[in-house]
């Protein structure tokens, strides 16, 4: 594909990436889905880490992980590390997706009837 | 701060989901360049479409490493995506990913977990699905495809079918992009053969002793 150049990020200064996560190259052990809804649980700290501060106020309501990436302009692995601190810090609380399927197992009945009745309303 | 004012135009921008969100589901539209999926995308999503990127290093399974990001050793991909807001709890989001071969180095990192995939297919450049379907079929990830049909047919399902060498169990399907209700009706599909899926399964579950 030829990638659009004008996205957020795309030709970010790489120095910049790694200025925002303190040059800490792997996120913490908490596992962040792309579809992990974030919820802010406290407001943004006076002289907060300014990327910090954005994200608490993007997840007022819930907001995936995914959608916090477009929104700061940045590669969703650095986001997966500012979460991980805020959730350190008890800022957030994350709503992780209840399924995962794997190659053995399908999604259960139930939940794709709720699926299949959700897309049916649209 | 001069940040303010692009905070606000994003928060206003945005339909935030509703706070009894609690489960968000994911399926991946996968397809050659210019095929659509934006398109199919952006005509049943609640949001105008949105575009992120994830950087990877091709050396070894070191994607998180970031100081690979630094030493511009790493690539960036960037894919797009929207969402549904399917009742008080579920909410659907919709990714649309190059099937090109570079994307496969990061589909378990974004994709692991998906419902199933759509594959839009291009009869112009049917030889662009091959290799996606190839993928799919190997990462075990249910789909359908689903042929852009923007301008009036020019071969049979029948013939695309065998042009894709498509197992019968996979359902092939047309569709306009362009076209909310047609691909809502891409995604019904998907779902109804995920639901055939999970029913043979709970069958086969059931007939163990």
């Amino acid at each position: 594909m030829n990638a659009p150049r004008n996205l957020p990020g795309w030709d970010e200064d790489p120095d910049r990436l790694y200025t925002v996560t303190k040059g800490r190259s792997r996120p913490p052990e908490h596992a962040f889905d792309l579809v992990t809804l974030i919820v802010t649980e406290q407001e943004p700290a006076p002289g907060m880490q300014s990327e910090h501060a954005r994200i608490l106020r993007l997840c007022e309501t819930p907001t995936a992980v995914v959608e916090v990436a477009a929104d700061l302009g940045l590669p969703v692995s650095v986001v997966r590390i500012l979460l991980g601190d805020l959730l350190e810090a008890g800022t957030i609380t994350a709503r992780h997706p209840r399924f995962a399927p794997t190659k053995a197992r399908l999604p259960d009945l139930d939940m794709l009837k709720q699926v299949l009745h959700g897309l049916q309303q649209l | 701060m001069v940040s303010n004012s692009s905070d606000t135009a994003v928060l206003t921008d945005r339909v935030p989901l509703r706070s009894t969100a609690t489960n968000a589901l994911k399926i991946v539209v996968v397809g050659g360049f210019g095929v659509g999926k934006t398109t199919l995308v952006g005509s049943v999503s609640e949001i105008r479409p949105l575009n992120t990127e994830e950087t990877m290093t091709r050396a070894g399974e070191g994607i998180d490493d970031l100081s690979a990001v630094r030493d511009k050793r790493a690539t960036t991909v960037a894919f797009d995506f929207g969402r549904i807001t399917l009742s008080a709890e579920h909410v659907l989001y919709l990714f649309g990913a190059p099937g090109q071969e570079r994307f496969w180095f990061l589909w378990d990192r974004l994709f692991a977990g998906s419902l199933g995939a759509v594959v839009l297919v291009d009869t112009r450049r049917l030889e662009e699905s091959w290799y996606a379907i190839d993928r799919l079929e190997q990462h075990g990830t249910p789909f359908v495809v689903a042929r852009n049909n923007f301008d009036g047919p020019a071969h049979t399902l029948a013939e695309v079918r065998a042009a894709l060498d498509l197992p019968e169990h996979v359902p092939l399907v047309d569709c306009d992009a362009r076209d909310r209700e047609s691909s809502k009706q891409v995604l019904i599909e998907l779902l109804q053969h995920l639901h055939r899926l999970a029913e043979a399964q709970t069958a086969v579950v059931e007939e163990t002793p």
